[in-house]
């Protein structure tokens, strides 16, 4: 479990490395127009929407930011599913269901992602254990050298 | 006193051992292929118009009783290009069908594509919008699927295809299943 944890931690960093993609994107240039939103609460929750979701292609962005040519068509996607009245759950549901979770910036509370969420939580936790254990073993030993620092000045 | 000393280097320890396996594990190639949902659920219907015959449209289950292999991939593809010799290859030994996907293309480059390299495909499929993709998960080309009879999605692969891999993942799910020679 917590080497899965390490691995998505790794590959992070090494995504940022990794320049050879061999999965290649259509240079469509005609469907560039930029979205018409009808009012702005439309256009705050797409846009609220899009940052929570993930690109496909270029994996490191999100729908928002991404200038790949299947982020822009999923962000037609999801502004067409949300004008059919689908909730943002019901619009992640469909993505996920396509592309799967790992479109998710916020990846769900289960099985597989518990170490995720608690993992920093835990580590704090380990911290404060070691801070109190440091603590404590540090005590008696300055009531030791107390007495001979006075007695020395 | 003593575990203060061995402490830090234990932590150490621990960390690099957790990085290596960190880098142990995303040692293959493709580890940026998103992993599809689809796999073992219904292929997604789609009606598209065929590719050499613009006035003709295949459904899925115009496709369904024997398996398929669903090959995505478009003329600006340049990997596609590398991968076609492969595929032409598993093509012609007839085992399944090759249903091609002509994904985000113009069909008069299509056309010259094929006319110039060879068409392997069984049949063309032409979605130029890109929308019937999104409900296969298509995020790039190419990518193959391997549909079976009952119209399962039993496979998925991110990236051009290579004898490699048509030996060790193609091969063993093509040996026994059903409507496979």
């Amino acid at each position: 479990m917590s080497a899965r944890l390490a691995a998505g931690l790794l590959c992070a960093v090494l995504a940022l490395g990794a320049g050879t993609d061999v999965h290649a994107q259509a240079n469509q240039q005609a469907d560039a127009a930029p979205l018409r939103f009808t009012d702005p609460a439309e256009e705050a929750r797409f846009h609220a929407l899009a940052a929570e979701l993930r690109c496909v292609m270029c994996q490191n962005q999100s729908l928002a930011d991404s200038n790949a040519l299947i982020a822009l068509n999923l962000r037609r996607e999801v502004l067409a599913l949300m004008r059919q009245g689908r909730s943002d759950a019901e619009i992640k549901d469909f993505l996920v269901a396509r592309y799967g979770e790992f479109v998710l910036y916020k990846p769900r509370m289960e099985g597989r992602t518990w170490l995720l969420w608690a993992g920093p939580a835990l580590l704090l936790l380990a911290g404060a254990g070691v801070v109190a254990v440091v603590v404590r073993r540090r005590k008696p030993a300055d009531r030791v050298v107390a007495p001979d620092e006075e007695q020395e000045w | 006193m003593k575990t203060s000393r061995w402490l830090p280097l234990a932590v150490f320890a621990a960390l690099a051992v957790l990085l290596a396996a960190g880098v142990w594990m995303s040692r293959k190639p493709d580890r940026d292929a998103l992993p599809s949902p689809l796999i073992g659920k219904p292929a997604p219907a789609f009606a598209l118009p065929v590719l050499h015959e613009p006035a003709r449209t295949v459904r899925l289950q115009d496709l369904r009783g024997q398996p398929f292999l669903l090959n995505v991939w478009g003329s600006w593809c340049v990997e596609c290009r590398v991968e076609h010799p492969v595929l032409t290859r598993f093509a012609e030994t007839r085992r399944v069908r090759v249903v091609g996907y002509n994904w985000k293309d113009e069909p008069a480059d299509a056309l010259r594509w094929l006319a110039q390299f060879g068409n392997p495909y069984w049949v063309v499929l032409s979605d130029v919008e890109g929308r019937a993709a999104i409900d296969w998960g298509i995020y790039g080309a190419p990518e193959t699927f391997l549909v079976d009879a009952d119209g399962i999605i039993r496979w998925k692969h991110v990236g051009p295809l290579d004898d490699g891999v048509i030996a060790d993942e193609l091969e063993p799910l093509l040996r026994g299943m059903r409507g496979v020679p």
